[in-house]
C-alpha cells in the first residue's frame, strides 16, 4: 500500500473496502462466492454484478454465487440507492476480479510449465500445450489475502462475452414459481408473531392505555411497553393482529393535530434556510431581456407504497442480536440499531434478505428495529414482525412536497437570456448511519426516547431536494434557490431519484411554457439550449422513434417532451408522451431514449427504465399522500390509487449504445422526464397548463376554470 | 373536514375490541391434497396457508382484498385469500401458486414469465399468475384489453404491468 493520495485513487467501493478476500472466494465444487454490499431491491442489480465477475474471471455466470449482503461477511458499501451499484459495486468487482485472475494464472502458469501469455482459460479451465488444471486446483490458503492491485489490467471491451448480454434475472426462477424467496417468508423455527401498535399521528405520544383485553385474548404471549413504543407477540399471526387491532381500541393518543391543508403556502411559511445554489451571470446577455415568464409549480407528499409490507426478523442468542432485513444499508442499520438498543456493534449482526420493491427509504429499517426491540421480550424465541397497510403509509417515511417558483426572460428571438429557479422542501434524506441518534421510528418513541434527526439534504453535485434543479440548458444569466424547510408535517425521506422528479417537472413543464411563447417546436426550443451531445442524442433519437415531426393534432390529443441527465451526472434520458384527455389523463404511448453508458444488462437496463417510467406516470396522473385532522389519512389503497394494468401505458426504449463510456444507474433517470413529458403533452392536449401534481381530473378542471 | 370523520370511521375499522377465543377444525382441500387446520373461524386463510401449510408463496399486501398480493383459486376463481375466513374456504377446492404447476412442472404462464423476464421484485407476481390462470381457464385466446381488464384487480408498483401482459398473451398462444 503506498500514500494516501494513492489510496484516494482507489475505485468504486475499494477505497473502503481494499482486501482481495473481502470481494471472492472460490467454492469447492467448482463455484465462486461474490461478496457485494449491495443488495437486491428488485432491480436486478445481483445479476448484474454477477455478470462482470463472470467476465473478469473467465467463467461461466452459473458458477458465481452471489452472497447476501451480512454485517459478518460482507464489504461494508455504504446504502443501495442513488443509482450508484454498478458505479460503487461493479467496479470494485471489476477490478477484484481481473486481479484475482491474474494470482490464479500465475499459479496456473507454475503448474503447466507455460508461460502466463500462452495461458488459455475457458470457464474456470485454464490450459496450454494440451495440458489443463483449473482455478480450483490453482486455489492455495490465504491466495487472495492482500490489496486489490488496480495496476492489473482488465478485459477488454472488444472481448466482452457475457457483459453487454440480456443474462436472466437470477432472483426470478423462485419469485415467479412461488418457492420461498423473499423476507416475509422467512420462517425460524419456535418464531413468534409480532405487530406494533403507533399513534394515528406523526409525532403523539401514548396518554393511556388498558391492555387487559389484548392480554386476554388465547395465544398472546406478551404485550410489550416500552413508553410510547407498543408491540404484541403472538404464537398465531392472526392472533397478533387481533391484539394489535384490540389495543388500538384502547389507546389513546396526546399530541395528535391537524397537518396542514396548504402544503405549498406551508413549506413557504416554515423555510429556515435559504442558499443560492448556482447563480451566472451575463450582463450583454441581459441586456437582450424582452418578455419575462413566471409560473410555480408542486408536488405532494409521495408514498413509497411497496406492495409487500415492511418486516423483520429478530433473535437474541446469548446475549448476540441477529437481525433480518430488507434494509439499503445493512451497516448503518447496525450503526443506529446499535444506539437504539444501547449494545454495542459487535454484538449485533444484520443480514440482508430480499423484500418486497424498494423505492427509496422505507420503513424497512424501523421494522428491524421493532422486531429487535419484541426479541428482547421473547426471550431466545426468534420474532418475525410485519408492517400491516396502513402502517406503511402512516408511518414509512415518505417522499417530501415541494414548491417551486421559475421565471425567466426571452429576447426577440425567442432566447432564454435569464432563468431563475426557486424550490422549497423538507430534506430529502433520513437514512440511518447518518445522525448522532438513531433514524429508527421506535427509538423515538421509547421511555427513553431518542432525539428524532431532522431529514437533510445531501450537497450537490448530486443534491437532494435541489438534485436537477440546475437546468442542463445554457442559458447565459441563471439563478438557483433552495429553501431547506427543517419541520415536518409528515416523515420525510429518501424516494426514488428525490428532488430530481419535481425539479424536472417543473423545468421541463416552463421550457414548454417558454418554446410555446416563443412560437417554438418544444424539441428545437430544448436543442437550440443545449450542447451537450449526448443530450442532444437522445432527443433527437426519442424524437425520430416516436415520429415527433410526423405528429398529427386531434381533439383531446396532445404530445409533449421531458428531459434530463439524473443528478446532472448520470444518466441521460428523453420521453415523449402521447396522452388522451376525456374526463381524465390517459397517457398511450411513452417514448423513451436513454444513454447509461456501457450497459452490462440491456434488458435489466429496459426493465428499470420502463419500470421507472410506469411508476412516475403513476405518481404523475394519481398520486398523493392525504393529510388529515389525525395525521395522514391514508390508510389503505382505496386513499392512494396507482395506475392499474389497464391503465399503464405502451411504453418503446430506444438504448443508446454507447460501449467506450463508463456505466451509470439506470433506474432514477426517468422519473422526471416523464413527469415533465406527460404535463406538456396534457397541455398540448387542453391548451391549459396544470402545474400542481398530480394531474387529476380537479386539478386540471381548476386549471380551465383559472384561465 | 368531512374527511376526518370519515377517517376516524376508518382508524376504528382497523381497531376492534372484541377478539373471539373459540377455535375450530377446518378440512382444507389446497392444490388437491386434503389438510386440517384448527384455528378461529374468522382466520384469514392466508395465515393458514403460510403458517399451517407452508405455502408461503401466497402474500399478504393489504389485508383487505385490495391489491391481489394473495390472490388463490377457490373453485377456480381467484379471490383475495387475506379476506376469505377459514369458514368460508372450507369444502371448497382451493389453488395456490405452488398448485398451478404439474408433477414438477411449471405452469404454462409460469414459464411465459420467465421467458419474458415479466418481474422487477416480484411480490405480486404469485397473484398475478393467479388472476391470469382463472381468465386462461374461461378464456383461452384473451385479447390484450381482456388480459389487462382481468388484472385490473392486481397492483404492481415496479411497472412490470406491460411485461406480464406480454407473458400472459404468450402463455395464452402457446397453450
Amino acid at each position: 500500500m503506498n500514500t494516501v493520495a494513492d489510496r484516494l485513487k482507489r475505485a468504486g467501493s475499494l477505497e473502503k473496502n481494499p482486501r482481495l478476500s473481502q470481494w471472492l472466494r472460490l467454492d469447492p465444487g467448482g463455484t465462486l462466492s461474490i461478496f457485494s454490499g449491495k443488495v437486491e431491491i428488485g432491480q436486478g442489480i445481483l445479476t448484474a454484478l454477477a455478470q462482470i465477475a463472470a467476465e473478469e474471471l473467465g467463467v461461466a455466470p452459473e458458477r458465481i454465487r452471489m452472497v447476501a449482503a451480512d454485517t459478518s461477511l460482507s464489504p461494508d458499501e455504504g446504502v443501495t440507492s442513488g443509482s450508484l451499484s454498478i458505479q460503487d459495486s461493479g467496479t470494485a468487482l471489476r477490478r477484484a476480479c481481473a486481479h484475482a485472475r491474474g494470482l490464479l494464472l500465475e499459479r496456473a502458469a507454475e503448474r503447466l510449465g507455460a508461460p502466463v501469455a500462452g495461458l488459455k482459460v475457458d470457464d474456470g479451465i485454464v490450459s496450454a500445450a494440451g495440458r489443463s488444471t483449473s482455478y480450483w486446483e490453482c486455489a492455495v490458503p490465504d491466495l487472495f489475502d492482500r490489496d486489490v492491485d488496480e495496476q492489473v489490467s482488465t478485459r477488454s471491451q472488444a472481448d466482452y462475452r457475457v457483459v453487454g448480454t440480456s443474462g436472466a434475472r437470477r432472483d426470478l426462477p423462485d419469485k415467479i414459481a412461488g418457492r420461498p424467496r423473499f423476507i416475509q417468508d422467512m420462517v425460524l423455527p419456535g418464531m413468534l408473531h409480532g405487530r406494533v401498535v403507533r399513534p394515528p399521528h406523526g409525532f403523539a405520544g401514548i396518554a393511556s392505555l388498558d391492555d387487559s383485553r389484548a392480554k386476554a385474548i388465547p395465544g398472546v404471549v406478551a404485550i410489550v411497553r416500552d413508553g410510547g413504543f407498543i408491540g404484541v407477540l403472538a404464537e398465531r399471526e392472526e392472533t397478533a393482529i387481533a391484539a394489535q387491532r384490540a389495543l388500538r381500541a384502547a389507546a389513546s393518543w396526546k399530541g395528535v393535530a391537524p397537518l396542514p391543508t396548504d402544503i405549498v403556502a406551508w413549506l413557504k411559511d416554515n423555510a429556515v434556510d435559504e442558499r443560492v445554489i448556482s447563480e451566472k451571470s451575463d450582463p450583454v446577455a441581459k441586456t437582450r431581456e424582452g418578455r419575462t415568464i413566471a409560473a410555480s409549480y408542486a408536488k405532494p407528499y409521495i408514498s413509497h407504497a411497496s406492495i409487500g409490507p415492511s418486516c423483520a426478523l429478530a433473535v437474541l442468542d446469548g446475549g448476540k442480536l441477529n437481525v433480518w432485513s430488507h434494509s439499503q444499508g445493512i451497516f448503518n442499520l447496525r450503526r443506529d440499531l446499535s444506539m437504539a438498543l444501547d449494545m454495542p456493534e459487535e454484538m449485533i449482526v444484520v443480514r440482508h434478505a430480499e423484500g418486497a420493491g424498494c423505492y427509496g427509504h422505507n420503513g424497512a429499517d424501523d421494522a428491524a428495529l421493532d422486531a429487535a426491540l419484541l426479541a428482547r421480550a421473547a426471550g431466545s424465541r426468534p420474532v418475525r414482525l410485519q408492517w400491516m397497510r396502513e402502517d406503511e403509509f402512516c408511518w414509512a417515511p415518505s417522499g417530501p412536497a415541494m414548491a417551486l417558483e421559475l421565471n425567466a426572460s426571452l429576447d426577440a428571438d425567442g432566447n432564454v437570456v435569464a432563468w431563475q429557479h426557486e424550490l422549497w422542501s423538507n430534506g430529502h434524506s433520513s437514512r440511518p448511519g447518518r445522525s448522532d441518534t438513531p433514524a429508527l421510528l421506535a427509538s423515538w418513541h421509547l421511555a427513553q426516547p431518542h432525539e428524532r434527526p431532522s431529514a437533510i439534504n445531501m450537497p450537490l453535485p448530486a443534491g437532494a431536494a435541489d438534485r436537477n434543479a440546475l437546468p442542463l440548458y445554457d442559458f447565459p444569466n441563471q439563478r438557483v434557490v433552495n429553501h431547506y424547510v427543517r419541520e415536518m408535517p409528515v416523515r420525510t425521506s429518501a424516494l426514488r431519484s428525490l428532488g430530481a422528479y419535481a425539479n424536472v417537472f417543473a423545468i421541463e413543464s416552463f421550457m414548454g411554457e417558454l418554446a410555446h411563447a416563443a412560437g417554438a417546436d418544444p424539441i428545437e426550443f430544448r436543442l437550440r439550449h443545449l450542447r451537450d451531445p449526448r443530450g442532444r442524442a437522445v432527443l433527437e433519437a426519442a424524437a425520430r422513434r416516436s415520429n415527433w415531426s410526423g405528429w398529427t393534432p386531434r381533439e383531446g390529443r396532445g404530445h409533449g417532451v421531458g428531459f434530463a441527465k439524473y443528478k446532472n451526472l448520470g444518466a441521460y434520458c428523453a420521453v415523449i408522451a402521447e396522452v388522451e384527455v376525456g374526463h381524465e389523463v390517459r397517457v398511450h404511448r411513452l417514448t423513451i431514449a436513454v444513454d447509461v453508458g456501457l450497459v452490462v444488462n440491456p434488458d435489466g437496463v429496459r426493465n428499470q427504465i420502463e419500470g421507472g417510467a410506469i411508476q412516475s406516470a403513476s405518481w404523475t396522473l394519481k398520486e398523493q399522500l392525504k393529510l388529515g385532522e389525525r395525521g395522514v389519512a391514508t390508510l389503505g389503497w382505496e386513499d392512494y390509487p396507482i395506475l392499474t394494468f389497464s391503465e399503464v401505458p405502451a411504453v418503446e426504449i430506444d438504448l443508446l449504445d454507447r460501449p467506450d463510456l463508463p456505466s451509470v444507474g439506470a433506474g432514477e433517470a426517468a422519473q422526471g422526464p416523464t413527469a415533465g413529458a406527460i404535463a406538456n403533452a396534457v397541455e398540448n392536449a387542453l391548451g391549459v397548463r396544470v402545474r400542481e401534481l398530480p394531474l387529476t381530473s380537479e386539478r386540471i378542471i381548476a386549471a380551465i376554470e383559472r384561465q | 373536514m368531512g374527511e376526518g370523520g370519515e377517517v376516524l370511521g376508518r382508524h376504528r375499522r382497523l381497531a376492534s375490541a372484541g377478539a373471539t377465543t373459540v377455535t375450530e377444525r377446518f378440512q382444507l382441500t389446497v392444490n388437491g391434497v386434503e389438510s386440517a387446520v384448527e384455528a378461529d373461524p374468522d382466520t384469514p386463510l392466508l395465515y393458514a396457508l403460510r403458517n399451517d401449510l407452508a405455502l408461503l408463496g401466497t402474500r399478504f399486501g393489504c389485508g383487505s382484498g385490495q391489491c391481489g398480493a394473495c390472490f388463490v383459486l377457490i373453485d377456480g376463481h381467484a379471490a383475495p385469500a387475506c379476506d376469505t375466513p377459514l369458514w368460508a374456504a372450507s369444502g371448497k377446492r382451493v389453488t395456490t401458486v405452488e398448485g398451478l404447476g404439474h408433477s414438477g412442472k411449471l405452469h404454462p404462464l409460469q414459464e411465459a414469465f420467465l421467458a419474458e423476464q415479466a418481474a422487477q421484485c416480484g411480490y405480486c407476481t404469485s397473484g398475478v399468475l393467479i388472476s391470469a390462470a382463472a381468465l386462461l381457464a374461461k378464456n383461452p385466446r384473451p385479447s390484450e384489453t381482456e388480459v389487462r381488464a382481468a388484472l385490473d384487480r392486481n397492483l404492481c408498483r415496479c411497472g412490470s404491468h406491460n411485461r406480464m401482459v406480454r407473458a400472459v398473451l404468450r402463455a395464452a398462444a402457446e397453450a
